[in-house]
């Protein structure tokens, strides 16, 4: 009888802890890889495809899926550090040998030699292009991610990558200089 | 327990954390009272001197403005205007370098003072109490006044402050050494602060206001004391001297013991802090309706033979200033923009006093030396006892060393306010507040570069999902189309086998040659190797011909063929006894070139066409050969496909002759217009057709020529016309017992070999008819129906009809052919005699 109860109560336990954990397995079900997510938020979003993946998010699912870290050249050593630390892996230097800090660019379209023919306002992942066929288009430059896709298409080259200009709002300080005044 | 503002009214004070006490060396500028400087040959007035955005420029080169005059207006957020500070004209309008350590070019109104320092008109308001608080706060923001004690905050927004303020507080603590300008202005303008402090009180209803002002400053002390002495709201505090009391969180902590929060601002806790240059700025808005023009400046250090204040207008060269006071630089001369704590050597003496400049400091090298080379960290923690914002200095520097930003946010970085005191203890030279600087402007510009990541990324996701969608939208559009494609065909082979049922060898061709068109339009290829075949016939008919009508023959190939066509033509016309009007083309040879090649398709036709031997109908073809539109070409071709269909059944019915009416549209550049034309064509064919009819005629040929040129539009109107017409002829002719017609339309184009195997479809049909008359010798004779389509076409050319229907004698090699037209055509005589016996 003593055996009896034994069974009952463990197996009952068992029951009741099996309908929790089946429960929790449904309610708190977690959707999609949530390391994409974390990639995905570490990558420069500029979907340039230096990676070799159709934009951030393909390569950030390809990452997470066991691709190298190091193919993020406008991320830079930074990116590249990142992911190496959220990866766990080591950090490499960039596959392509690319600079450790990229020169932030961004999309001038010399606007008298443009022939509107929206090829790289297709180009644009970011519709950062505005224009229409047969007339003069332009770069919005706070939205120009710098990817370089819209150079490619342009059949009169008249898309230039422009570093962006330093203002007193982006400006830094070089620890490097001499403080001398030009007394002149 | 006493409350705070009893402990405040006793005359406690808090202690801050912290603190250092460098030298202050303020008592060399403090000689003398403020001066006023001569003006300057020019002044460059930035069109931002605050934080926040640009105010929208009013001025244009060569404007004459006056003293006070606004040059921008306020727009957008935190945004206040700026004045011209004397009268004069406005010289250039350009980027100038800014008065910022790294002098970036930033838009600037170059000035030309003309000497006379004419006043605009003012509005004071000697009776402020009279005003509410917002025409205060809107006078505040137009008179252009920002913080001035250095960080350029504009002032009217902290003038309209959320919370209930219950201390205000007046900053004329200066800590920072060398700069006496606060000072300077206390002492002088006691009367003109406490009735600065007036207007603020009014807006705030704080509960008390404070004057914190340090213990080195005596007169200033006094002169404020004696002051408000009537005034129990205002309370001057003497503040024990040490650096940096005077920063706004330090103040509130040493006059009322609390703490603003983290990331927060004074108002959080009832609190504001005005500095005295701008209550003074204030002042001279309010009670004489001056904007914010001029400032204190301390001009001081070794390098300068009489240190003092100066009343400096905005905009002055900082040479200038220099210059007046006796200026000797040395070598390696450093010009500092503010104290030796906080200031920043400024890269070039040509720049302009801002709104925020309160000292210019040209020390000499001994009394501040070169910064020495950093050593290593000893690890002394100096820097944190020094530290007023209790951070933890040395553990921010390796943090900022090694880029850990993360580290450094948990560290608090952002409570830093940079006032030096770490770097001025530092034993090891270590430039700390740099690294926090750049760590500070690195750690922005990465939350700038997130947010804007965040946004490629929207945007990027959205153009994905508007690809998607567009995407979509034309497979279901093609999926439609593939679907009405399927249908047509489908009703086209039922009325094919519609027809072999109901009726036997013509329909079965006629439903043949139906489908064949179709599947031609459909696949939009020319059949080349039909017309290889035909070619070859062609030139075979074209030798038989030469043989059998020497007078026409030539060897030259294109006038050979017009040549042909016109003894053609002409053969008929003997032949024929109805006035045909035949107008040849010699003027273009390259229309007589297309002419003749239809001219000899039909010769040859004639010998060689099996299947034309019962065709009573000919399907009206038009194919525009099309190379843009091949969907209108499609729609043409479905519209010829009708007609032919039409013309078959009434054939079947009637088993009458053939008329063709022929169309030549040799418009190159544009298919569609030849559609048109066609259609149009067709249309009169019909019209052609009913009237032979009512004469009893065998066959009738109508070839209008029709080249619209110049209006689709019209000419599409036109063809509509012509449809409607068309149709109520065909009604017409299925009650009258009428003949057939069938209405060619031609377009031939050299350029497109489609084209030309369209045509030579066409003139496979025509010689298939031209057989038929050529085998019933008995048929009716041919009437040549011109038409001039000037009513159609506004550019009609002039007539370059060709017509040619005649007879074509049999080919030798098609004997099997021959007979088989030849019963057919025994048939047909026969009927023509009865259409005549009954005529």
């Amino acid at each position: 009888m003593t055996l009896f109860y034994a069974l009952l109560a463990l197996g009952g336990l068992a029951l009741l802890f099996g309908a929790v954990l089946g429960f929790a397995a449904i309610r708190y079900k977690i959707e999609g890889n949530p390391i994409v997510d974390q990639i995905d938020e570490i990558l420069p979003q500029t979907q340039c495809g230096q990676c070799g993946y159709p934009g951030c998010r393909p390569y950030a699912e390809a990452i997470a899926n066991g691709d190298d870290v190091n193919k993020c050249p406008p991320g830079g050593e930074t990116t590249v550090q990142k992911l190496a630390d959220l990866m766990g892996v080591e950090a490499k230097p960039l596959a392509g040998g690319e600079e450790k800090e990229p020169i932030k660019t961004v999309a001038y379209i010399r606007e008298d030699e443009c022939i509107g023919c929206t090829k790289c306002i297709q180009a644009c992942p970011v519709d950062a292009i505005v224009g229409a066929t047969r007339q003069m288009h332009t770069v919005l430059i706070d939205e120009c991610t710098g990817c370089d896709l819209c150079v490619e298409p342009c059949p009169v080259d008249c898309i230039d990558m422009v570093p962006v200009k330093t203002t007193s709002k982006n400006w830094k300080w070089d620890l490097e200089t001499i403080p001398v005044t030009n007394i002149e | 327990m006493e409350s705070i503002l009893e402990q405040i009214e006793r005359g406690k004070l808090w202690n801050i954390p912290g603190g250092v006490h460098p030298a202050s060396n303020k008592a060399s500028s403090t000689q003398h009272p403020i001066k006023r400087l001569p003006l300057p040959e020019s002044l460059t007035i930035p069109i931002k001197q605050h934080i926040g955005d640009n105010g929208k420029l009013l001025v244009n080169v060569g404007d004459y403005v006056l003293k006070g005059q606004p040059l921008t207006e306020a727009a957008g957020h935190w945004s206040v205007p700026v004045h011209a500070p004397t009268s004069g004209t406005i010289s250039e309008i350009a980027m100038k370098p800014s008065t910022h350590p790294s002098a970036l070019p930033e838009p600037s109104v170059v000035l030309t003072p003309d000497g006379e320092d004419t006043w605009c008109e003012l509005a004071p308001w000697p009776d402020f109490y009279a005003k509410s608080n917002q025409e205060i706060v809107d006078r505040i923001q137009n008179a252009g006044i920002s913080g001035m004690g250095g960080a350029g905050f504009p002032a009217y927004i902290k003038a309209q402050p959320k919370n209930e303020i219950e201390f205000l507080i007046i900053n004329g603590v200066e800590c920072e050494p060398y700069i006496s300008a606060d000072d300077m202005l206390m002492r002088e303008h006691a009367n003109e602060l406490i009735k600065g402090i007036e207007v603020l009180r009014k807006l705030y209803q704080p509960t008390k206001i404070l004057i914190g002002i340090e213990d080195d400053k005596p007169e200033a002390i006094e002169a404020l004391t004696k002051a408000c002495e009537n005034d129990h709201y205002t309370q001057v505090c003497a503040v024990p001297t040490k650096y940096p009391s005077g920063g706004e969180k330090q103040l509130i902590q040493i006059l009322t013991s609390k703490h603003v929060p983290q990331g927060g601002i004074p108002s959080d806790i009832g609190m504001v802090v005005h500095n005295v240059g701008t209550i003074y700025a204030i002042y001279q808005a309010i009670y004489h309706g001056k904007p914010l023009i001029e400032r204190v400046v301390t001009v001081t250090g070794d390098t300068i033979a009489s240190p003092c204040n100066v009343w400096s207008l905005l905009g002055t060269p900082i040479k200038f200033l220099l210059e007046q006071t006796g200026f000797q630089p040395q070598q390696w001369q450093r010009v500092i923009m503010g104290g030796p704590m906080m200031g920043f050597t400024l890269p070039s003496v040509r720049l302009p006093i801002i709104k925020t400049s309160n000292c210019v400091l040209a020390p000499s090298s001994q009394e501040m030396p070169m910064p020495g080379e950093e050593k290593a960290c000893i690890r002394c923690s100096a820097c944190a006892d020094a530290c007023p914002a209790s951070l933890l200095p040395q553990q921010l520097q390796w943090f900022a060393k090694s880029k850990e930003y993360n580290k450094l946010e948990e560290h608090n970085l952002f409570d830093c306010i940079e006032c030096g005191a770490c770097a001025y203890v530092c034993p090891s030279e270590i430039p700390l507040v740099q690294y926090y600087r750049v760590a500070k402007a690195e750690i922005r510009q990465e939350r700038e570069d997130k947010v804007k990541a965040e946004r490629a990324k929207e945007r990027f996701e959205a153009r994905n999902e508007r690809l998607k969608r567009e995407q979509e939208e034309r497979q279901n559009r093609h999926k439609r189309a593939a679907k009405r494609t399927t249908d047509e065909a489908k009703s086209k082979v039922a009325e094919a086998s519609k027809r072999v049922a109901s009726n036997d060898k013509s329909a079965a061709v006629a439903a043949a040659l139906a489908r064949a068109k179709a599947k031609r339009t459909e696949n939009g290829e020319p059949d080349n190797s039909e017309m290889a075949k035909l070619r070859a016939e062609r030139k075979a008919q074209a030798r038989a011909y030469k043989e059998e009508k020497p007078a026409s023959v030539t060897t030259d190939n294109k006038k050979d063929a017009v040549a042909a066509a016109i003894a053609r033509a002409k053969a008929k016309k003997a032949e024929q006894a109805e006035a045909s009007n035949v107008s040849d083309t010699a003027s273009d040879p390259r229309k007589a070139a297309v002419a003749a090649a239809i001219a000899r398709a039909k010769a040859k036709k004639a010998s060689s066409d099996l299947d034309s031997t019962t065709v009573s109908s000919e399907a009206a073809v038009s194919e525009p050969a099309s190379t843009e539109d091949p969907r209108k070409a499609a729609v043409a071709a479905a519209i010829a496909r009708a007609k032919a269909k039409k013309a078959a059944k009434k054939a079947d019915s009637q088993n009458a002759d053939t008329q063709a009416a022929e169309s030549e549209t040799p418009s190159e550049d544009d298919p569609r217009k030849a559609a048109v034309a066609a259609a149009i064509v067709r249309a009169k064919a019909k019209k052609a057709a009913k009237e032979a009819e009512s004469q009893n005629d065998g066959t009738l040929a109508a070839e209008p020529t029709a080249q619209s040129e110049d209006d689709p539009r019209k000419a599409a109107v036109a063809a509509a016309i012509a449809r409607a017409k068309a149709k109520k002829a065909a009604k017409e002719a299925d009650s009258q017992n009428a003949d057939t017609q069938a209405a060619e339309s031609e377009t031939p184009s050299e350029e497109d070999p489609r084209k030309a195997a369209v045509a030579a479809a066409i003139a496979r049909a025509k010689a298939k008819k031209a057989a038929k008359e050529a085998e019933s010798q008995s048929a009716a004779d041919v009437q040549h129906n011109e038409q001039n389509n000037s009513q159609i076409e506004d550019h009609a050319l002039p007539k370059d009809n060709i017509s040619q229907e005649q007879a074509v004698p049999l080919d030798a090699e098609a004997r099997k052919k021959a007979a088989i037209a030849a019963a057919i055509a025994k048939a047909k005589a026969k009927k023509a005699k009865q259409d005549k016996g009954s005529e």
